[in-house]
């Protein structure tokens, strides 16, 4: 569930808006994923910002992804270019590739998964930590693509739950970067709890 | 409608389609004429010529497959070292014919000539051989499957092609006594059509997995059973200890690793299980089939045009080499030539994603060896070759850009000065990757003498390509039997000496200077005027404005659209150079739209069955390195 904004109107002191916050500082509006705006209060000399815990981790979560890319085809050269340098996530928060699912909290499932596959997807998803999340990169890991075929899974969620799906064949690298943000606006706002 | 309807296909006054006729080979009569001479020069008695094929072929008595393939090997006129090609094709309807051999049945039904009914007539046969034909009893037979083997001859620079026909339930004898190469493509045909192949050392499925039953491109199996594999059933691989090292004995215990398939040296999804003393490799063994994704049975449940987006997806590193041929395999059984304007852009789009393919070869390879830097720096012209393949049809990776006939659009007015922008900027990446890693110690302490193979052993298991070029034997499609004009061109195939993962890293980057002298020879001489797609309404859509506006056209549209290409009757074969190696697509018409068979052979398929011999007594670093340098792609691997 969303944060429901929270109502300190009685308490805000009208300040100019945009200031950085900060002691001495002027006082400025500042959001936090899922709220309204907000004006930092000013209570007891200092500087502070209430929030709740969830909402703090939730933010900090959305812009601090660790892929693992689960590339078995096509789809990872496009997931390879998008990492590298002429598109590069780093701007996003989302550089740290990470191959082992110990270290990760995103799998990007990068490719056609087949039958002979699907028990490693499987075990790969249940050794990542929780809270995890799936993208289904591409049309074979949605749905099986155009393989209609005897050795093809058609769509992961067959086998392990999927938080965004990305259309294509390969997707270019921006769609998959814009997977990736709307993946984080998701988490920041507080929908996913896995 | 100005340049739409610039190169019009109406009127068209060419021959209509001859789906129903037989398909006749240009170089039959050559084909024909050689394989008499071999037939000649062997005098085996189990073999009997086939005619009319696009290479000398024979159909082999399968008790004798195993003396002619040793014969043709060992021959020292012939020399038919290398194992190119074996796979099967079935004709379910073969059997149950009370002749068992199957004449064509009016409907269109495919023609299989056989040795008692000679092929029809056509201009050039040659009718003198029959003598050769003298059929045994045992070539006569009427199976239901044709195991069709490919062998090439470095010395000769020719092809020839051995049919075996088995009916369901028989046996082959192993040929991997004679050539180590055909143990993986064995077990496939196994999997596949379920042919077992007598003392095989190790039959087991290759491609599909251990709860799959019945064989996948049987023609009466269904392109969308499915059966689930649950973790239970996932088979153990334990390697076999190599003889070398079974009675060595060291303080170190034994300990059995495995690599994969989701592993981050693995590039992509290969499986290999190590056994290690202390930390030697004694033992190895791999396990192929995470990307196996049916090619090959989704072939023939399209039309022709629609397989081209699936060879796409088989080197996806560089799909447009993969489109160029299989549209020139079908060119070549339609007997239709691409126009010059689209031959050109062919050639120089192909070497572009050669140079990308190797790019992203270097750059992986170099990224397992820590040297990240290599990769981010080298993805910047990769990304900048993508860029232009956008700019002339809109997809970047997987662009499916050609078509049967030419290709799908005209590139844009600025293709020349991009292209001649790239090949201005690609030499300083190359260079300066060069420079950092070329006098680097760690770097050559890494590859030098690592994983080799000698030329001997990497014919035998029938290597192409720059792993074939890195032991110094300079066999290049684009010489050997040259394409889209590549006998025009002034290049040469660079070899290297040792078979090692460096010698390997120094075909690539030679090579990509290759390929930009000739995409700077390809600038130079402009592209052709004209059209990029042939002037046929029956392999190539009416231009649109025409097809909403013309009758006729429309009619050919629609007609071209329902009933797709109709290719003769027939099989063949074509091979291009792909970024691996010889990359060939066998075709089998039977005169309706889809293909009655096509099969792809992947030059990594070999490669990469030779890996466990290439790494044994290394260390698991030096596996990797390895493996980086070889570039196996899942997806042509495992089709
Ligand atoms: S969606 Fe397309 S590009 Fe991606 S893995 Fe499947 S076939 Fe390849």
């Amino acid at each position: 569930m969303p944060n429901q904004p929270y109502d300190s109107s009685g308490s805000i002191i009208q300040r100019k808006r945009g200031g950085p916050p900060g002691e001495g500082a002027e006082k400025g509006l500042i959001t936090l994923p899922g709220e309204s705006e907000r004006e930092i209060e000013d209570l007891a000399g200092g500087t502070y910002l209430t929030t709740t815990v969830d909402t703090m981790v939730n933010w900090a979560r959305g812009n601090s992804l660790w892929p693992l890319p689960f590339g078995t085809a096509c789809c990872a050269i496009e997931f390879m270019s998008m990492v590298s340098s002429h598109y590069d996530i780093a701007r996003f928060g989302a550089e740290v590739v990470r191959f082992s699912p110990r270290q990760a909290d995103l799998m990007i499932v990068a490719g056609t998964i087949v039958d002979k596959m699907s028990p490693v997807l499987k075990k790969i998803y249940e050794q990542m930590p929780e809270p995890r999340y799936v993208i289904a990169m591409g049309a074979c890991a949605t749905s099986g693509g155009f393989y209609r075929a005897y050795h093809v899974v058609q769509g992961i969620d067959e086998i392990i739950p999927v938080d965004m799906w990305v259309p294509g064949c390969p997707p270019t690298p921006d769609g998959l970067m814009y997977s990736i943000l709307k993946l984080k606006e998701k988490i920041q706002r507080g929908e996913i709890r896995r | 409608m100005s340049t739409l309807t610039k190169f019009s296909a109406i009127p068209y006054t060419g021959p209509a389609p001859t789906n129903r006729e037989p398909y006749v080979a240009v170089d039959g009569p050559a084909a024909d004429a050689r394989g008499a001479a071999i037939a000649a020069a062997l005098q085996h008695p189990g073999m009997s010529q086939e005619l009319g094929q696009d290479m000398p072929s024979f159909i082999v008595g399968k008790e004798h497959i195993v003396d002619v393939l040793r014969a043709l090997k060992e021959s020292s006129e012939f020399a038919f070292t290398m194992p190119l090609d074996l796979f099967g094709v079935d004709y379910p309807k073969r059997e149950s014919r009370e002749s068992g051999v199957g004449s064509r049945s009016e409907t269109g039904g495919l023609r299989t000539p056989t040795p008692d009914t000679p092929p029809p007539a056509r201009v050039g046969s040659r009718s003198e051989t029959t003598d050769l034909e003298t059929p045994t009893p045992d070539t006569r037979h009427p199976g239901r499957f044709d195991v069709i083997y490919q062998l090439y001859s470095l010395k000769n620079n020719e092809r020839i092609r051995l049919k075996v026909r088995v009916a369901d339930g028989e046996s082959v004898p192993t040929g991997t006594g004679v050539f180590k190469g055909l143990d993986w493509y064995e077990r496939e045909v196994f999997d596949m059509y379920g042919v077992i192949f007598d003392d095989h050392p190790n039959l087991r499925r290759i491609l599909t997995h251990e709860a799959f039953q019945g064989h996948a491109l049987r023609k009466d199996y269904d392109p969308a059973q499915r059966w689930l594999l649950t973790e239970n059933d996932v088979a153990r691989i334990i390697p076999k200890i190599d003889p070398r090292f079974e009675n060595v004995d060291t303080d170190y215990e034994r300990v059995t690793l495995n690599l994969g398939p989701s592993h981050p040296a693995t590039h992509g999804t290969l499986r290999i299980v190590v056994t290690l003393d202390g930390e030697t490799i004694i033992g190895a063994d791999q396990e192929i089939g995470y990307l196996h994704r049916c090619f090959e049975k989704m072939s023939e449940t399209h039309t022709y045009q629609q397989v081209i987006p699936y060879t796409d997806r088989l080197n996806y590193c560089s799909a447009i080499i993969n489109n160029v041929g299989y549209c020139m395999a079908v060119e070549k059984l339609l007997g239709i030539t691409a126009p010059a304007r689209a031959q050109h852009i062919r050639l120089m789009l192909c070497e572009f994603m050669r140079i990308a393919d190797h790019l992203v070869c270097i750059g992986t390879n170099l990224v397992d060896m820590g040297a990240l830097t290599n990769f981010w720096y080298l993805f910047q012209p990769r990304e900048e070759i993508y860029g232009l393949i956008e700019a002339c049809c809109g997809a970047r990776l997987l662009p499916s850009y050609t078509r049967i006939g030419g290709l799908a659009v005209d590139v844009p007015p600025d293709f020349l000065a991009k292209s001649q922008r790239l090949v201005d900027m690609m030499p300083k990446f190359i260079n300066d990757v060069e420079k950092l890693v070329d006098r680097n110690k760690i770097f050559l302490d890494r590859v030098v003498g690592v994983a080799p193979i000698s030329a001997e052993d990497a014919i035998n298991f029938g290597f192409t390509g720059p792993c074939l070029r890195a032991c110094g034997v300079p066999y290049d499609v684009r010489k050997a039997s040259p394409y889209l004009g590549y006998e025009t061109y002034d290049f040469d195939v660079p070899i290297a000496e040792g078979g090692d993962t460096y010698a390997r890293f120094l075909v690539r980057m030679e090579e990509m200077r290759q390929s930009l002298k000739i995409l700077q020879q390809a600038i130079d001489r402009g592209l052709p005027e004209g059209p990029v797609i042939v002037d046929n309404p029956y392999v190539a859509l009416p231009p649109k404005a025409k097809v909403y506006n013309e009758m006729e056209s429309l009619i050919y549209h629609f007609k071209l659209i329902m009933h797709g290409i109709q290719p003769p009757v027939g099989e063949t074969y074509f091979q291009v150079e792909g970024g691996n190696g010889e990359l060939g697509f066998y075709l089998v018409s039977d005169g309706t739209k889809n293909p009655y068979r096509v099969r792809c052979r992947p030059p990594c398929f070999q490669i990469y069955s030779a890996f466990p011999e290439m790494i044994m007594g290394q260390t698991i670093p030096d596996a990797i390195a390895a493996l980086g340098s070889l570039n196996i792609i899942a997806g042509e691997l495992d089709h």
